[in-house]
């Protein structure tokens, strides 16, 4: 494995010595702010070679190639976390807030819920994206829609996702939104997606819905070309 | 966009697959990929040089020299590189722009000579990261001073006809140097300055005694002497107070000035005493007077640069010395009443009251020491030996303090103005680059339904309104109007033929906010009672289903209970302001952040648009019931509101 963490995180707990002495007070002051100093600059990552990238998705050689100039450039580290992950999609979004959208694409990114995304992590699921199976992309969807990767999608959690793309449109839509738009929008989501009416959407009835429905269909296969 | 982020382009498409499922209407067709050539590295040599960078980095900002088509002029068929003959240094730091997104300025280098390579790439300075703006524009600002200074030696050889007798005297006045004449008045002025100064002092001096009376100074020996030069001097004084009232371009500005002030309170004493000379009672209080003739000393700061400058010192270092001055006070306070409580007790004490010991406090501290006044108690002695060493450091320590505290809050000051204008001024950038993009959105959005309504119209146009744009310009696009047709929510454009437009609109739109506000305030004025924030109103209204056709007949306002009519009306008034120039709307081009390659049908007016944009931030548009008029100041009149609305900034949030 290629990936090498070079943290200098103190794992050590520090004993506290009763002592009263200033010195040493002081002496464990500084060396607390170089630690700490320290262990913020020398987080870093280094993916898996190209080959077994190549190997573990869709993507050629140089369309990795490409992916990680991007992917280095803005997140020298090596991995993003989640500010910066929101600061980046924010900035196609110049009119509203995507900040609640990119937070539940990064739990969608961050497989492991480790709180950073790698490029691997990242380079896989866009594979998915743009270059898997129907099926492939639809569970990811289904995915990114739980919220708490229950297995289980409840209205709840179409509402949010539904209110935080809305959110990305901004307040100066014509004609102005509602407060229940969002609400009704997920309501009609539910209904065509909802088989039994249980209130909650399995990744099979997820599937199945959306098999049925042309315009996702269609709209699934949009983004071919994007690499 | 920022540069490295369009590379993030295919994964903010991708990630809009998320939306796919909920959105209920079909997705605009992507753009079609024309020319997919792979990332080729192209050879740039700059005088010999060679740099090489991918082709996609220099696309990032296709509005400069290097990003668009302007560098196959320079293609050489031979080599198959691009060969520029210009400084290779400075293309360092222009293809780091590129690379980085941030343009840095080498301190190095010759501010003209950057200056002219940047205007030769096309690139506008105001782009220069944080971290050099400071020193660019600071040595800018030298250079222009110094071009200021020649400029203005030059015209001072220079005849000017044009000139009023009145702004040639006071050119004269302020600039001695610009004529004989005035040299002469000058020399004149502090002549007679030092006449009167030098009169004053020896007037006091004892000359010898006459004989059968008592020692008498100069002053009442030849008092006809220098009641005449006295005299005389206050003649010129006023002759030239005069004269500058007159040739002042702004007589109350010239009355509130300093130095008008110091001439007044020299002159006054000598007609003052003029017109009072008998009266016993008040010639104590003319004596006085008199002293006020001192000041005439301060009429030479006129003559000497130093002391304006030094003038100008003490009054921006005030609040310093004022803490000197409290810290002093309050050591002198204390001290004296120690030292009076001490020398109570020892008789014939000089400390007779606590006032009375400020004196020898004072004396002390600053060690003098004059011996007036001594302790002569153990007790005061102690104390007394205690406040000397104390006035040491109360003094000695705050002074170096001053001098230095005074050169580094002087030229913090000047850096935090910078600072703070160089903020507003970034501020205002970045928001104009943020509108830029979201307006060349809506400019190629309209730019698109203009060219649908003319061909419905049927006639006979081209195609094209403008130059395309560019792929990532048109992905961006692309993804926006995914999201608008998710969520049943779209950008309104003001274009000319909204009318036509009405009746193909499926969705809510992006609008920006001047119609969103007319919008609301319309609806308000309706007696609907809804607040201008949409997400306030609770009104159960119709609602838009994704798809619904919004004929002009009836509305699918899911906001309001407008009647139909009502909404036509509104709808024709957005049309009636939104006419029709053919001006596109906001477009950024070269005055953004380079992005942008929506230049259209615009012509060249880079400047201008930054500053409607930069005007219309703070001002909200003021809405009439008629609905007419809101542009910004700066756009002149209803025919050219395009420009205006779009300029008009779209509230952004924050990075």
């Amino acid at each position: 494995m290629g990936a090498v963490m070079g943290t200098f995180s103190s794992l050590q707990t520090k004993q506290r010595r009763p002592s009263k002495d200033i010195a040493w007070w002081y002496y464990q002051y500084q060396r607390d702010k170089i630690e700490d100093e320290l262990e913020m600059t020398m987080v870093c990552h280094r993916p898996e070679g190209l080959e077994q990238l190549e190997a573990q998705t869709n993507f050629t050689k140089r369309e990795l190639q490409v992916l990680y100039r991007g992917f280095k450039n803005e997140c020298p580290s090596g991995v993003v976390n989640e500010e910066t992950f929101k600061q980046i999609y924010a900035q196609f979004f110049p009119h509203g807030d995507a900040s609640m959208y990119a937070h539940y694409l990064f739990h969608a990114f961050d497989i492991t819920q480790t709180g950073s995304v790698k490029f691997e992590d990242f380079v896989t699921a866009l594979s998915i994206l743009l270059r898997g199976t129907v099926h492939e992309k639809l569970r990811w969807t289904f995915n990114l829609y739980d919220i708490n990767k229950d297995g289980y999608i409840n209205k709840e959690e179409m509402m949010d996702i539904v209110k935080a793309i809305y959110d990305m449109m901004g307040k100066y839509t014509y004609p102005v939104l509602k407060e229940d738009t969002p609400r009704q929008h997920v309501d009609v989501f539910f209904q065509k997606m909802d088989k039994n009416k249980d209130g909650i959407v399995t990744l099979d009835e997820f599937l199945e819905s959306c098999q049925e429905d042309d315009n996702i269909m269609r709209s699934l296969q949009l983004f071919q070309n994007v690499m | 966009m920022a540069a490295g982020v369009a590379a993030w382009l295919p994964f903010a498409r991708a990630a809009a697959i998320g939306w796919m499922p909920v959105a209920n209407c079909p997705m605009p067709l992507a753009p079609a990929d024309k020319n997919k050539r792979q990332d080729e590295l192209i050879v740039l040599n700059v005088s010999g040089r060679r740099f090489q960078t991918w082709r996609t980095t220099l696309e990032r900002y296709p509005d400069t020299l290097l990003g668009s088509t302007e560098k196959e002029f320079f293609f050489n068929e031979d080599t198959k590189e691009y060969f520029f003959d210009r400084d290779p240094e400075v293309f360092r730091c222009v293809l780091n722009f590129y690379r980085t997104g941030k343009l840095h300025y080498p301190r190095y280098e010759c501010i003209s000579a950057y200056d002219d390579e940047l205007a030769f790439y096309g690139i506008l300075p105001e782009i220069i990261g944080d971290c050099c703006y400071e020193e660019y524009k600071d040595r800018k600002r030298e250079n222009a001073e110094r071009l200021m200074d020649d400029n203005d030696s030059e015209n001072n050889q220079e005849s000017m006809p044009s000139l009023s007798f009145r702004q040639t005297m006071w050119r004269a006045f302020e600039n001695p140097h610009t004529s004989t004449l005035a040299l002469v008045f000058y020399y004149v002025t502090g002549f007679f300055i030092a006449v009167s100064v030098i009169t004053n002092v020896v007037e006091t001096v004892p000359c010898g005694t006459v004989p059968g009376s008592k020692e008498l100074p100069c002053g009442e020996r030849y008092s006809v002497a220098f009641f005449c030069l006295d005299t005389a001097c206050v003649m010129i004084f006023t002759v030239e107070y005069l004269l500058r009232l007159f040739a002042a371009p702004s007589r109350y500005r010239f009355v509130r000035s300093v130095m008008s002030i110091i001439d007044v309170v020299a002159i006054m004493p000598y007609y003052i005493g003029l017109v009072m000379t008998n009266n016993e009672d008040v010639s104590g209080a003319f004596v006085t007077l008199r002293v006020f003739r001192v000041f005439r000393i301060f009429k030479f700061s006129r003559h000497s640069q130093g002391l304006r400058i030094l003038g100008y010192t003490l009054k921006s270092c005030a609040s310093e010395l004022g803490f000197l001055l409290f810290s002093l006070t309050m050591a002198i306070i204390i001290f004296a009443t120690v030292m009076f409580y001490a020398e109570k007790g020892s008789s014939a004490s000089k400390f007779t009251s606590i006032p009375a010991s400020f004196w020898y406090t004072i004396v002390t501290m600053t060690t003098l020491g004059y011996g007036d006044m001594v302790p002569k108690t153990i007790a005061g002695k102690i104390f007394g030996s205690i406040c000397s060493l104390s006035g040491v450091l109360v003094i000695a320590l705050p002074v170096p303090v001053i001098v230095s505290n005074f050169s580094r809050i002087y030229h913090q000051n000047q850096r935090a103005d910078k600072r703070r204008a160089q903020k507003k001024a970034r501020l205002a950038r970045i928001r104009v680059a943020k509108t830029g993009s979201s307006n060349a959105y809506l400019h190629s959005k309209r730019n698109g339904l203009l060219t649908e309504a003319l061909e419905l119209m049927g006639t006979p146009e081209e195609e094209h309104m403008g130059k395309s744009t560019s792929l990532i310009e048109s992905q961006h696009h692309h993804l926006l109007h995914c999201l608008e047709k998710t969520t049943g929510s779209s950008y309104l454009v003001g274009d000319p033929l909204l009318s036509v437009r009405t009746s193909t609109i499926k969705n809510h739109e992006f609008i920006d906010e001047q119609m969103f506000e007319q919008n609301c305030m319309e609806s308000s004025m309706q007696n609907y009672p809804s607040t201008r924030s949409p997400s306030l109103s609770s009104h159960p209204g119709l609602t838009t289903t994704c798809c619904s056709r919004r004929s002009k007949k009836t509305t699918h306002l899911p906001n309001c209970n407008l009647p139909a009519a009502r909404l036509r009306s509104m709808q024709e008034l957005s049309t009636i302001h939104i006419q029709g120039s053919e001006q596109p709307s906001l477009t950024t081009s070269r005055s953004s952040l380079n992005l942008k390659a929506d230049d259209g049908l615009r012509p060249n007016c880079k400047t201008s648009q930054i500053t409607t944009a930069i005007i219309s931030i703070p001002t909200p548009p003021a809405l009439t019931p008629e609905g007419e008029s809101r542009p910004p100041p700066a756009s002149p009149g209803p025919n050219t509101n395009i420009p205006s609305i779009a300029s008009n900034v779209v509230k952004v949030s924050a990075l």
